[in-house]
């Protein structure tokens, strides 16, 4: 059973990872009415018309014959006619920026770093590294750059990922529908330390959350402009790091480092 | 200086990168040696390097495809090895950066100088023989093409030599592979190689597509052609069309490298997703560009091993035709994670989904070809029932992450890995073994051992099986790809995938050994000209053909010429003439040589090399064009002479 329990992708824990598993479930179940007698007929017919079976019919010539390849055409057709509309209607639906219905949406900012994750929570003004916690059934909204070379924010337990890319600003829905301590990755190749490209995402009730949020803002250290260059430096931080004050709108002055010729010489080339 | 940022730490490794250096060296060495002690230079350079033969040059790629395979499938033992070690805090035994550029490189390897030389080896030697054609459009080209491609996997194995090769990923993102990322040579290899390779690929598929347009026997109108004949006009159709954009896009990354442009850099206006959008528009019809022969060859083998015509052969057609078009409108669904819209990637996995109308429809005419047929289950056949039963899997698997909301649980994960090894291996990968199964009789003269081509199927399947599967259920799990270290819950199933990789080289193991074994024993298994009982016209010339292919062009009535001839006892065969064939020529290595040292000036920044490489390269193509004695004819008297002595054996 820990087997099956390992298969994160089909034991999801939040509301995007139960619809995208539905999802797949759903689509493999159809391409499955093709494929089950695509095997039997290869098999079948791979058997029955061996060579030294000499009672199989044996039509040399037969090469043509409009209403069964009129059938083929239209089977995978109307397969993929029904997948195709199951492919609009559910990309809309898990459209990664859509806010998921319920409560308003608690915002967290994730920054890739090399190689770490950093994480903002601009309400509560405090952040986090490699690690992230969010209230059980609480809609959380994660808004999503980079300040080191592309990579992809992923909590497989939770739902589908999201590219992490510098002077963009990605944003992916989730929701915990568990309480529980869920893996957090990346999926994209960064360099060196990408195997360490890990953080922990926990979902706790709504009163653990509100304390933990004191204790960070009291316990925490500051993060302001000095303390993040520190913190984006090239190396591998495996440790969780907490700051109980962070600096107003120090995510958008990362995206906005690359976005103009004054700002990329001032972060670059001081 | 003069030497660039060439200096004589770039022939320092550390213990472990010392042996590949070494195994590089000495098998160069070895290959040296071996031709000084046979004396076997002059045979070697006339009769082979210099050849403007399709024959000789497609046994060239094919040998080319060979040891890069060796290769590529070192670094696949290397990377499962360093998975099955490396789990929880310990380390393994390669560095991450070692590690990174390992997998690069057995990506880049397998389908830039295994799986491309290797269709193109299989093309040179068939393409004109099904459409009754002496030599392709243009012979002189066609050596180019294959040194140029040479050059390229000879640039990507010196990088274990001198420097270092890229750790980005095979197809080296922006901006890890920028300079600020990425500031060794390693980068520069990898763009170099391709480089050089590439414009070989262009030309060899506008020679290709010219000479299927252009050059085929009269009467073989186009629905006429043999079925591998079309599929290798659409493969051609997308080499000209893809191939451009990624000289283009690393031409725009190597302008970011060498000039400090922005072009892919995170900052003065610079786009990443312009490259990774760039790079998807070429390598996704790349797919199709390997995957189309692989399906032509299987509608040429169903058909002879199940003694049937082939069943809808307009269908097939109209089936390859639709792949061409729409392998150029799905490139999106690679990175529907980059955060498009819910529009445009419904669109991008609906059209991704349509691929798969088109290639049901190929599978169920193979499928109504066997039907009331009466089939052989030699091992080109047993290739293709190991190509379809593991390729359903892997297009449902394919369509699954078409869907965008699927994709974004499975992108990146294991899960894909094993979809586009499932397609690469099972489905590029056996349907060339197919053809090389079924084709080495018309080239060699003699058949492959049939007994050890049996085990060597086994030992790929079975090993495809154990080393692929695991990676689908990791995927779910959960793990994602290229990690040099791994969470200890996964180690059992890597461990399994670590066996399925040394089942699959077993595998390599004996083919290596049947086509030794075969060529020891070619006496006792001449093939004659039909050993298949085959249906198109290369089985009508004697089996090796003659470097003219056919002494008289024949006149094409019929899809299946051959079969028809030999149903209805006749002959299609018109007056022997005078020929003209093309005479052998060094141009083609010379430019290749320059086309290398080029690279290996801008790898190394060393200037002057690659401004006097160039030079040399735009001389020796004028001088060449100004040559005019660049065929022989052998008169119609001494071709009845070659032909009576054939037919007399």
């Amino acid at each position: 059973m820990d087997f099956l329990e390992g298969l994160l992708l089909l034991n999801p824990q939040g509301t995007i990872a139960l619809a995208e598993r539905g999802l797949m479930v759903q689509a493999v179940l159809f391409m499955l009415i093709v494929a089950v007698p695509v095997y039997i007929l290869l098999f079948f017919f791979a058997r029955h018309y061996r060579e030294n079976n000499k009672k199989a019919v044996y039509k040399p010539n037969w090469a043509h014959a409009k209403i069964d390849e009129l059938i083929w055409w239209a089977i995978p057709f109307e397969i993929v006619l029904i997948l195709g509309a199951l492919t609009w209607s559910s990309t809309h639906e898990l459209d990664p920026r859509k806010p998921i219905d319920g409560a308003p949406p608690l915002v967290i900012e994730v920054v890739a770093l090399d190689w770490k994750w950093l994480f903002i929570y601009p309400e509560q003004k405090i952040a986090t590294v490699n690690y992230v916690r969010m209230p059980v059934n609480q809609p959380v909204r994660f808004e999503i750059t980079a300040d080191a070379p592309m990579n992809s924010f992923w909590i497989p337990a939770l739902g589908g990922q999201i590219y992490a890319m510098t002077g963009m600003k990605t944003a992916l829905n989730l929701e915990a529908q568990e309480i529980g301590t869920f893996s957090g990755l990346s999926a994209n190749y960064s360099g060196e330390g990408f195997a360490h490209m890990k953080f922990i995402a926990e979902a706790t009730t709504q009163n653990e959350f509100d304390s933990w949020v004191d204790e960070v803002r009291s316990r925490g250290g500051i993060l302001d402009e000095q303390s993040y260059k520190r913190l984006a430096e090239t190396n591998i931080a495996r440790d969780v790091a907490y700051y109980g004050n962070v600096s107003d709108n120090l995510f958008d002055s990362i995206i906005a480092k690359f976005s103009t010729w004054e700002n990329t010489m001032h972060a670059h080339y001081p | 200086m003069i030497f660039g940022r060439l200096t004589s730490e770039a022939f320092i490794h550390g213990t472990l990168e010392t042996i590949p250096q070494l195994m590089v060296v000495g098998a160069a060495l070895l290959v040296v040696v071996l031709l000084f002690y046979f004396k076997a230079w002059k045979w070697l350079w006339f009769e082979w390097l210099t050849s403007l033969d399709a024959k000789k040059i497609g046994i060239m790629y094919i040998v080319l495809s060979f040891v890069m395979l060796a290769r590529g499938a070192a670094d696949a033992l290397m990377m499962r090895a360093q998975q099955a070690m490396a789990v929880g805090e310990q380390v393994g035994y390669l560095t991450p950066d070692h590690y990174a550029q390992i997998f690069t490189a057995h990506g880049i390897i397998m389908i830039f100088f295994v799986a491309m030389p290797f269709m193109f080896g299989l093309l040179n030697l068939v393409v004109p023989l099904q459409i009754g054609a002496r030599d392709v459009a243009f012979p002189f080209l066609n050596n180019v093409s294959f040194w140029l491609t040479a050059v390229g996997a000879i640039l990507i194995n010196l990088s274990l030599v001198i420097g270092e090769f890229a750790a980005t990923g095979w197809l080296a993102y922006p901006p890890l592979s920028g300079l600020e990322y990425s500031p060794g040579v390693g980068v520069d290899y990898y763009i170099w190689a391709l480089q050089i390779a590439g414009v070989g690929t262009l030309i060899s598929g506008i020679n290709f597509l010219v000479t299927i347009l252009k050059m085929r026997a009269p009467g073989m109108t186009l629905m006429k052609m043999p079925i591998f004949t079309w599929t290798a006009l659409g493969s051609m159709m997308l080499v000209i069309f893809a191939f451009p954009i990624l000289t283009v896009t690393l031409g725009l990354l190597s302008l970011d490298r060498l000039l400090g442009m922005h072009f892919f850099t995170t900052d003065l206006g610079g786009n990443a997703m312009m490259y990774v959008n760039l790079i998807w528009a070429w390598g996704h019809p790349e797919v199709y560009i390997l995957i189309l022969p692989a399906f032509g060859i299987f509608s040429e083998i169903v058909p002879v091993f199940s003694q049937k015509k082939l069943f809808g052969y307009t269908s097939m057609v109209i089936a390859t035709m639709l792949i061409v078009l729409l392998s150029f409108v799905v490139w999106v669904h690679h990175f529907f994670t980059m955060g498009a819209g819910a529009n445009v990637n419904a669109f991008f996995g609906i059209m991704t989904m349509a691929i798969a109308i088109p290639t049901g429809v190929k599978v169920f005419n193979w499928l109504f070809t066997m039907f009331r047929g009466r089939i052989k289950f030699q091992t080109p056949m047993l290739w293709f029932m190991g190509f379809l039963t593991t390729f359903i899997l892997g297009g449902m698997t394919g369509v699954l992450m078409a869907i965008p909301g699927a994709d974004f649980q499975l992108h990146n994960s294991l899960f894909l890995v094993a979809h586009f090894h499932n397609m690469i291996v099972g489905g590029v990968l056996f349907g060339f073994f197919a053809g090389f199964v079924y084709w080495f009789p018309k080239v060699m003269g003699f058949t492959l051992n049939e007994r050890l081509g049996r085990y060597a199927f086994w030992s790929w399947i079975i090993g495809f099986v154990l080393a692929f599967i695991p990676l689908y259920i990791l995927g779910l799990m959960g793990m994602t790809r290229r990690l040099y270290q791994v969470a200890p819950e996964w180690q059992p199933l890597l461990t399994m995938a670590a066996i399925g990789a040394c089942v699959i080289a077993l595998g390599i193991f004996f083919q290596a050994l049947q086509i030794f074994v075969s060529v020891r024993q070619r006496k006792l298994s001449i093939a004659g000209n039909d050993p298949w009982n085959g249906r198109t016209l290369e089985w009508s010339v004697a089996s090796p053909p003659p470097l003219y292919n056919f002494a008289t062009i024949p006149i094409v009535k019929d899809r299946d010429q051959f079969w028809w001839d030999k149903q209805k006892g006749r002959e299609s065969k018109g007056k022997i003439e005078d020929i003209e064939m093309p005479k052998n020529t060094p141009a083609g290595i010379y430019i290749a040589l320059y086309s290398f040292l080029f690279g290996f000036g801008l790898i190394w920044h060393i200037w002057w090399l690659a401004l006097a490489t160039l030079v040399a390269i735009v001389v020796s193509i004028i001088i060449r064009s100004f040559e005019e004695e660049i065929e022989y004819k052998i008169s119609a008297k001494e071709l009845a002479n070659i032909e009576a002595k054939h037919n007399a054996i």
